[in-house]
């Protein structure tokens, strides 16, 4: 999305342009993370008692842990965007590096989580989901792949703000041409914002 | 802006440089670094970009044909042992997979809207002229992942282009690359929209105010939403039936409390979309065409460009009319219905104002012209055998027939396919700088037109007989319908000969295209041909509406 930036000398700079096209492409990444809802919100409207009762194994500490971590990593992304806005080239890097360590401590326990439910038995293709109710399947089908695209978005998040903290320190991105910086904090506040709708779906839907 | 004088058809002079584009290289000429081939592939240059997509989506559609040809051929009886039942449901999977995801769905917008809508608006390129390769990258790599899963694993898909499930999950072929591969493909298609939205609201010359802009980036802009606002849901859905077949994640099997019927909500809630995707912008490419043989302003222009956004709109909201037959509730079967057809409304808007646009006229008849008609023809055919459909009861008499095979061919070939063709006929000399065989063009259109018709009218025909589509066999009292409609294709595939030859001829040795050959007065006409790598030497300011006529200077319909 960040064309902007690195344009051939041509083209003229559109930092306005550039966080259009970005926005776009949310839109997009709200759609895709749309067409999940919609199948839960059927499903569960098929299947209220089986959501209820799988909900009620997933780990809520371990949900709301992440959630506080993912808010936090939102707030040291903001402040490292307005530190380079203001010239602060080591607090934004500061800031970067504490949203990307928060990126990993994240998806550290969503692998936890993943491993614990796993071990439970709680998979697809196991013989022990198989002796559940379809509606149960079905939730635990849905929670495998809403959370593992989600995690996919903070994994590509993860790698995109390390490249951006390279350029950070290199000067490539400064308090004059920051948009870039810009816009991977709009796309690490959307998957932000995706996991808020996550939470209670399957931590708290019990 | 004006041209003061239009320029004499055929050859004049040494260039066919333009009053904005007087001289500098060509896109043609590589002035960087590299050369050939090389140059190309990494040109971010959005009319080598535009190129490069015409050949590589034209490259597939003549693969497609073959496949088209090789299935009408197959319901002769001396040629039906050709292939096997299997290959035969492989051929016509692999056929609507090309044609819908590497030919239509690609065919105008990243060719013509690459190559054309800068030039249009007075732009030197897109907003972003490396996302505009990267998707051209994107494209082919989706391609070919399509093409190895046509060879590999358990051979190609035998679903048909829907994919529909628990077929799909349960055939032993290869799905799941191919799905894989129409995912990249979503990719290509959602980041050329949002690359063509942001070009439109960012840089239109000065001057060109939204109702001054042509009508072909208008009908861009419609589609470009309906490329982010749909493909997302598409990509979804096959990412959905790849964990499927690969983990059992169970929201489609039944089995497992999935539901097979959600998939193909998905499914159309992109799918019917798409279909917009393919035909709004061969629209505004006929827009751009008629007022300019007609030498007289577009009839309408904002009641045009306003349906165009009313098609993107409503033809978002109807895509269960697919489904009317798949167990529905009856009153979501009556709203879709009846949405059905409301959409009919902007497009019988836009046909109505084509006509009008040529009333009065002071017609120069040219091949680009004949095509044009050719389309609004061929499209009103497939239009109103598409309103039929939206009524319940005629669409559950045709529902899986030839009839449905029919009307989409004549929406997508007809349609689409044939604005294709007089697209590249009007822009051919804009592209290259050289023009083909007026006569030739005109000599491949009647084997066009009466193969298409016997083809797919026949179609029509056979499906209201209940011919049931997708079918290896047929039974005996069919015979006749297949054969005309087998012997139709032939004439059309000979029209595609012709037609195509002439112009790889005249990319090679056609005489060189002035700048302006048709007298027309959007911006593409005021730059050089085939244009200067820049464009514009400078940037036009604009003062009036897209469709001013030197002959009748008071026809700007804004007034302005």
């Amino acid at each position: 999305m960040n064309q902007a930036a690195a344009t051939p000398a041509h083209a003229h700079r559109d930092d306005f342009g550039a966080k259009l096209g970005m926005w776009l492409f949310l839109i997009t990444e709200m759609l895709l993370f749309s067409g999940l809802f919609l199948a839960y919100a059927y499903m569960r409207a098929r299947y209220p008692a089986e959501f209820h009762h799988a909900g009620g194994e997933m780990n809520a500490v371990l949900g709301v842990t992440n959630t506080l971590v993912l808010l936090t990593s939102s707030l040291s992304m903001g402040l490292a965007i307005l530190a380079i806005q203001r010239g602060e080239r080591s607090r934004a890097l500061l800031g970067l590096a504490v949203t990307i360590l928060l990126g990993l401590v994240f998806l550290g326990n969503k692998a936890f989580e993943w491993t614990a439910e796993i071990h439970h038995g709680n998979y697809p293709g196991s013989k022990h989901l198989a002796t559940l109710p379809p509606g149960e399947q079905v939730f635990f089908g849905l929670y495998y792949t809403m959370t593992g695209l989600h995690g996919l978005h903070v994994l590509v998040g993860i790698t995109m703000l390390t490249v951006m903290a390279v350029l950070v320190a290199r000067g490539r991105i400064n308090q004059d041409r920051n948009v870039m910086l810009e816009n991977g904090g709009l796309y690490w506040h959307l998957v932000d914002v995706v996991w808020i709708f996550l939470l209670p779906l399957f931590y708290l839907a019990a | 802006m004006t041209l003061t004088a239009r320029e004499p058809l055929g050859p004049s002079g040494p260039s066919g440089s333009g009053p904005l584009g007087l001289s500098g290289p060509s896109y043609l000429d590589d002035i960087g670094p590299r050369h050939g081939l090389l140059a190309w592939i990494t040109s971010t240059d959005h009319k080598r970009v535009g190129v490069l997509y015409l050949y590589s989506t034209l490259t597939f559609f003549a693969v497609g044909v073959l496949l088209g040809l090789l299935m009408r051929l197959v319901q002769l009886s001396p040629f039906h042992h050709l292939v096997t039942a299997q290959t035969y449901n492989a051929l016509f999977t692999v056929h609507g997979v090309l044609m819908i995801f590497l030919f239509v769905i690609p065919g105008l917008p990243p060719v013509f809207g690459n190559f054309m809508l800068p030039l249009m608006i007075g732009a030197r390129d897109v907003a972003f002229p490396r996302l505009n390769l990267a998707s051209w990258y994107f494209f082919m790599g989706g391609a070919l992942i399509v093409l190895v899963a046509l060879f590999t694993g358990g051979g190609p898909p035998d679903t048909g282009w829907t994919f529909y499930v628990p077929f799909s999950l349960k055939t032993g072929t290869n799905v799941t690359l191919a799905v894989f591969g129409a995912f990249i493909l979503g990719f290509s298609s959602m980041l050329t929209g949002i690359n063509f939205i942001t070009t439109i609201h960012r840089l239109r010359a000065p001057g060109m105010g939204w109702f001054r802009m042509p009508l072909f980036p208008w009908a861009l802009y419609a589609t470009s939403w309906i490329q982010v606002l749909a493909t997302p849901i598409l990509a979804i859905t096959l990412v959905l039936v790849m964990l499927e077949r690969l983990v059992g994640i169970g929201i489609f099997d039944p089995a497992k409390g999935g539901d097979p019927i959600l998939y193909q909500h998905l499914f159309w809630t992109y799918s019917h979309p798409a279909v917009y995707i393919m035909i709004l912008p061969a629209m505004g490419a006929i827009t751009e065409i008629l007022p300019t043989f007609a030498r007289r302003t577009v009839f309408g222009y904002k009641a045009i460009a306003f349906s165009s956004i009313a098609i993107a709109g409503v033809g978002s909201l109807v895509w269960a009319h697919h489904m009317f037959t798949s167990g529905m509730s009856q009153f979501a079967i009556m709203l879709f219905s009846l949405l059905t057809m409301v959409v009919a409304v902007p497009s019988a808007i836009k046909v109505f104002n084509w006509t009008a646009t040529l009333y009065k006229g002071s017609i120069d008849f040219q091949p680009p012209l004949l095509y044009a008609l050719t389309f609004i023809f061929l499209f009103s055919i497939g239009g109103l055998t598409g309103v039929m459909q939206g009524a319940l009861a005629v669409n559950v008499h045709v529902h899986d027939t030839y009839f449905i095979v029919g009307h989409f061919h004549y929406v997508m070939f007809g349609g689409t396919g044939f604005a294709f063709f007089s697209a590249l006929l009007y822009w051919f000399p804009k592209m290259f700088g050289r023009m083909y065989s007026r006569r030739t063009a005109y000599v491949a259109w009647p084997f066009l037109f009466v193969g298409f018709n016997m083809l797919y009218f026949t179609m029509l025909v056979l499906g209201l007989q209940g011919m049931p589509r997708r079918y290896y066999n047929h039974l005996a009292v069919f015979n006749t319908g297949h054969v005309v409609a087998t012997v139709g294709s032939w004439f059309l595939a000979v029209g595609l000969l012709i037609f195509f030859a002439n112009l790889v001829r005249a990319r090679f040795r056609g005489a060189p295209a002035p700048a302006n050959p048709w007298g027309g007065v959007t911006l593409e006409w005021a730059t050089s041909s085939p244009p200067i790598t820049e464009n514009f030497e400078t940037i036009p300011l604009v003062t009036q509406g897209p469709y001013v006529f030197p002959e009748f200077p008071d026809s700007d319909e804004e007034g302005a």
